[in-house]
């Protein structure tokens, strides 16, 4: 069996900047594993601009952003293995993998870094009613048939799902000549991007209804149309705003999934609002020694933040690696709370003594806000209170922990992330 | 006076901008919170441009498209003119990224050039 | 000419295919689908139900223990996934007990063998996760559960190799009786045949009728299901039921052999045979049922929902017979719930009359064993590594959610009766049937079809005729290619 220092599990914008991280901290020994015929994940398929602003201070495709750590990963002669499907991950980091040319085999790792990314929500999940016809896909399927494989899933096309995929879809089969009717969207805003918006929709006069639903699917071979349905604060469908459209594709934006079955096989502990791993400080799960980072940790708005979060997971891989399989000691474990509008944070504890000098600590909100406050408290104490004109819950926030701040706090018990009032 | 309202695209901040015009002339603009925002209002109102990214069919490579951009924004009433100008194009493995696959597409001066590494089989 | 046609090639036709294949006969089966399994035999319960709850007395009654008791031995001549989990009918109120004890007298007279009346503590030893309001219930340990895609298409493959020729796409418009023997008009052409075997599922009637002056009248009866995640497997180990009620069996919530769960089905009498919509109302009635056994059903955990017609006839029994005023031409009709468990029995009893119709010989080649798609996870790690040294397609996961290689795949495609579209590769493997529901398999898939098949991609449908997957392609360059 061989064996690995670092072995990271997924090849895309995460696998890829831990990989070139943590080689940059002195570890040698690292093998990336993935699954598709390429590295660079579903930036692969994401042909659209807007990706680097913050890591390169320009706007790159998703395949050109992606290039970037590919050539880092390449510079670096990190090692990879391609169309790599890994089986199985037990507690003691032994992980069993299959290819084409190495068969069925086995790699004894010091640390892991989980960055399989996310998936998407199907249709079964959603429970829509109606027929099961073809031309229903998810709106990444239909991404990667148009961009890489150059087919067209359909000509006439209802989008539900504000989220960016969608959007993002929306102007690629209209630029690629199909008529997209609308984009429903179930909550009463959007998840996307408010560029999306403008530059997907409104520059091709394609209407975005909120608080809609599709309540019916017709059509027993290919999809014939759909009907669409307002739907109530709770998000059930209010009879009499049925509308019919005619249409042959539906492509489903309807929320991203961390794809952490081989977390699980692991064993380690999961936090259910996010559906990934619970991490502390350093990106460690539960199990010591395996790292998580990017879609698979928590979903992300933008990729920047997947590297940025990516490169301290291979960090910190490195440095357990080269402390001999730790983190060194751990000052007490301090809880952080997400209450009041902050659906999570990650990580969800810490220990003052490992953390960087500026820790940051990322989340989402539950709901619009506008003029208001993001604040963190240790104990009862309010140390950040930052004033943000508008919150949606599909922008991922952020606060920067001081290290200082935090070691000079007496009889820390934890710390507190809410949404307050202006 | 005229008042257009825009959703600035500089950033995911996205500010919810109001700009005043008059005789096709800025006269102001509201809600931005930075410099760029300022930037896109002006520019959005009197000539909006676009980056187009598309992808084109390509032969003896690893695989079947090459994803492609417009190397500069592009007058947004082009988009669909650069569109065209790919529709029937097809290039041969290798693609390097930045390789132009069409000089100056639908003469907007801007060339479209390849995103995407594609290596040859 | 044909010795025998059959109209059908879901459980029961191709059930009946398998038993007259022993003989030296010439025989067709006909389906207007694409494909084996893509009716009511892809859509049901996948139940291999005890037989306690049929009326004593009846041929459904009779045919569903005989089926039950082949099952076993059948799974393993043709290699498909069944499992003797048991199954429980729940009691929720003591006011219900004297028709538990009813049912309970059915499984004597029925030849139901071993079940039980368990009292609370031990039901609830048995299934901790069921509802703490059933009192009591009666256990049926010879309940099972199947695959019934793999049944199906076993039965159908087993036939096929054993000389039974398959016609798909092809829907039988008129039945006439000619001098010669009936003659089938269809969109493909005419087909003479000396016997007609009507084992059409929910269409039964329209071809009983056509050649009959005794009518009779099938319902279309929509049973809506969720599919569960397999992360929650084991949540029941048996086959949960409730006491039946006017329309059946009622909500189940069960395991399948593949480790999800499956809750439904609801009871639905409508007019249209080709009605296999979901409703809101339905899909909704499924979940607040299941929670009803089982509280702690996690309904978030929902990766597909569909639908299924049982075939019911007004009298509620199967119709197995040659007619009286149409001879030669044999009944497999009215075969709903418990159909599909009932299908192995089903095939020998219409054998039986068409071997007395033509007094065929015995088919001295007839091998009736068959080996399903290889399913590498079986085998040991040596022998896993041994196959993908040789076939190195076997090494490629094709379908993350499954497991599913590309050797299966192709194995799927390649085999007799193989698949050609996107659902049957799907009901042959299991690959886009796991929790992302082929978002990341499908375009793969759909390019090991065209390869093998050597069509192009937008010629493959997700289950024949219209169900194209693309449209065209994004580019004319691609075209001009």
């Amino acid at each position: 069996m061989s064996s690995y220092d670092i072995v990271i599990i997924g090849g895309g914008p995460a696998g890829l900047a831990a990989a070139a991280s943590a080689k940059r901290e002195g570890v040698d020994s690292i093998l990336i594993l993935e699954r598709d015929t390429q590295l660079g994940g579903i930036l692969n398929q994401c042909i659209h601009n807007g990706f680097g602003l913050h890591t390169f201070k320009e706007e790159l495709t998703g395949p050109e952003y992606a290039q970037r750590f590919i050539d880092q990963v390449e510079e670096l002669k990190i090692e990879y293995k391609l169309n790599t499907m890994v089986m199985d991950i037990t507690p003691d980091k032994q992980i069993t993998a299959m290819n084409r040319t190495d068969g069925l085999f086995h790699i004894q790792a010091k640390a892991i870094v989980l960055a399989m990314g996310c998936r998407e929500r199907s249709r079964g999940a959603l429970n829509i009613p109606g027929y099961r016809p073809a031309g229903i896909y998810s709106a990444g399927t239909a991404q990667r048939l148009v961009n890489i494989e150059g087919f067209m899933p359909g000509r006439e096309v209802v989008i539900l799902g504000s989220g960016d995929i969608g959007l993002i879809m929306a102007r690629r089969m209209t630029l690629e000549g199909a008529k997209v009717k609308v984009v429903a969207e179930l909550m009463p805003y959007s998840g996307g991007l408010k560029r999306n918006i403008v530059q997907c929709l409104d520059d091709f006069g394609i209407p975005l209804k909120l608080s809609h639903t599709v309540v019916d699917i017709k059509g027993k071979e290919r999809l014939e149309g759909i009907t669409l349905a307002a739907v109530d604060d709770k998000g059930k469908p209010i009879p009499g705003t049925e509308e019919e459209y005619t249409c042959d594709t539906l492509l489903l934006s309807c929320g991203l999934i961390p794809e952490n079955e081989i977390s699980r096989s692991i064993g380690v502990d999961m936090e259910p609002v996010t559906s990934g791993p619970i991490v502390n400080e350093s990106l460690e799960t539960s199990v010591e020694g395996v790292f998580a980072c990017g879609n698979v940790l928590h979903v992300h708005d933008l990729v920047d933040f997947v590297s940025e979060e990516a490169a301290a997971a291979g960090r910190n891989a490195a440095a357990y690696v080269k402390a001999g399989g730790t983190l060194g000691e751990k000052s007490k474990e301090i809880p952080i709370q997400a209450v009041d509008g902050v659906r999570y944070t990650v990580p969800k504890k810490l220990h003052v003594n490992r953390m960087a000098e500026e820790q940051i600590v990322r989340f989402r909100v539950g709901a619009v806000y506008k003029n208001c406050y993001i604040s963190a408290y240790l104990n009862d104490e309010r140390i950040i209170h930052r004033k943000r004109q508008i919150m949606a819950p599909g922008e991922m926030e952020e606060i920067k922990l001081k290290k200082e701040q935090l070691t000079g706090f007496d009889g820390l018990e934890n710390i507190t992330v809410k949404i307050e009032e202006a | 006076m005229e008042s257009r309202n825009l959703t600035c695209i500089g950033c995911p901040m996205g500010c919810l901008m109001t700009v005043e015009m008059e005789n096709g002339e800025v006269v102001s603009v509201t809600g931005n919170t930075c410099k760029r925002g300022d930037d896109y209002a002006r520019k959005e109102v009197t000539h909006p441009t676009r980056i187009v990214t598309s992808s084109v069919y390509v032969t003896g490579g690893t695989i079947p498209m090459v994803s492609v951009k417009t190397a500069h924004d592009i007058p947004k009433e082009k988009i669909m003119d650069i569109m065209a100008s790919i529709e029937h194009v097809t290039v041969a493995a290798p693609v390097k990224i930045g390789d132009v696959i069409v000089a100056n597409a639908a003469d907007t001066g801007v060339d479209i050039i390849a995103t995407k590494d594609i290596a040859a089989v | 000419m044909y010795d025998v046609v059959i109209i059908g090639a879901g459980v029961t036709g191709s059930a009946s295919a398998r038993e007259l294949s022993r003989y030296k006969l010439n025989i067709c089966v006909v389906d207007k689908e694409e494909d084996v399994c893509a009716g009511t035999s892809k859509a049901n319960s996948a139940i291999v139900h005890s037989g306690i709850d049929c009326t004593p007395g009846t041929l459904m009654a009779e045919l569903n223990v005989k089926g039950n008791e082949m099952m076993e031995p059948l799974s393993k001549e043709l290699d498909f996934s069944f499992k003797r989990n048991g199954s429980l009918i729940l009691c929720f109120s003591e006011d219900d007990r004297p028709n538990l004890e009813a049912l309970f007298a059915h499984a004597e007279k029925n030849g139901v063998p071993g079940c039980r009346i368990l009292e609370k503590e031990e039901l609830h030893q048995m299934e901790p996760n069921i509802s703490d309001e059933a009192i009591a219930a009666i256990y049926c340990p010879t309940g099972g559960i199947v695959c019934p895609f793999g049944l199906n298409i076993a039965m159908a493959e087993n036939a096929y190799t054993n000389g039974v020729e398959f016609r798909f796409n092809t829907a039988v418009r008129k039945i006439t009786k000619t001098e010669k023997g009936w003659l089938l008009s269809t969109n493909n052409g005419d087909i003479l045949t000396k016997v007609v075997v009507n084992a059409a599922g929910v269409n039964a009637d329209i071809f009983h009728n056509m050649v009959s002056k005794d009518k009779i009248h099938i319902t279309p009866r929509r049973g809506e299901y969720c599919l569960l995640d397999k992360t929650t497997g084991g949540l029941v180990s048996n086959t949960i039921f409730q006491l039946p009620g006017k329309y059946g069996k009622g909500i189940l919530v069960t395991p399948t052999v593949h480790g999800n769960t499956l809750i439904g089905p609801t009871a639905d009498d409508h007019d249209d045979r080709d009605a296999t919509n979901t409703t809101a109302q339905g899909l909704a009635h499924v979940i607040s049922a299941a929670t009803k056994s089982v509280p702690t059903v996690p309904v978030r955990q929902v990766i597909t929902s569909f639908s299924g017609n049982r075939a019911h006839e007004d009298h509620h029994e199967f119709i197995i017979k040659e007619l009286e005023d149409a001879p030669f031409f044999v009944d497999a009709a009215g075969i709903e719930s418990p159909g599909l468990t009932s299908s192995p029995a089903i095939g020998v009893k219409v054998a039986g009359i068409v071997a007395d119709l033509l007094k065929p010989e015995k088919n001295p080649d007839f091998n009736g064993t068959r080996k399903g798609v290889l399913d590498p996870k079986s085998l040991s790690e040596e022998e896993y590594a041994k196959l993908i040294s040789e076939k190195p397609e076997y090494g490629n996961i094709i379908c993350r959610c499954e497991m599913i290689t590309e050797g299966e795949i192709m194995d799927a495609i390649n085999r007799p009766l193989g698949a050609k579209s996107l659902d049957g590769v799907k009901r042959r493997t299991r690959a886009g049937m796991g929790r992302c529901q082929a978002g990341f398999c499908s375009p793969r898939t759909m390019e090991i079809i065209s390869r093998e098949l050597g069509i192009s991609q937008l010629e493959i449908t997700k289950n024949g005729g219209r169900s194209n997957m693309v449209v065209g392609y994004s580019k004319k360059s691609i075209e001009e290619a």
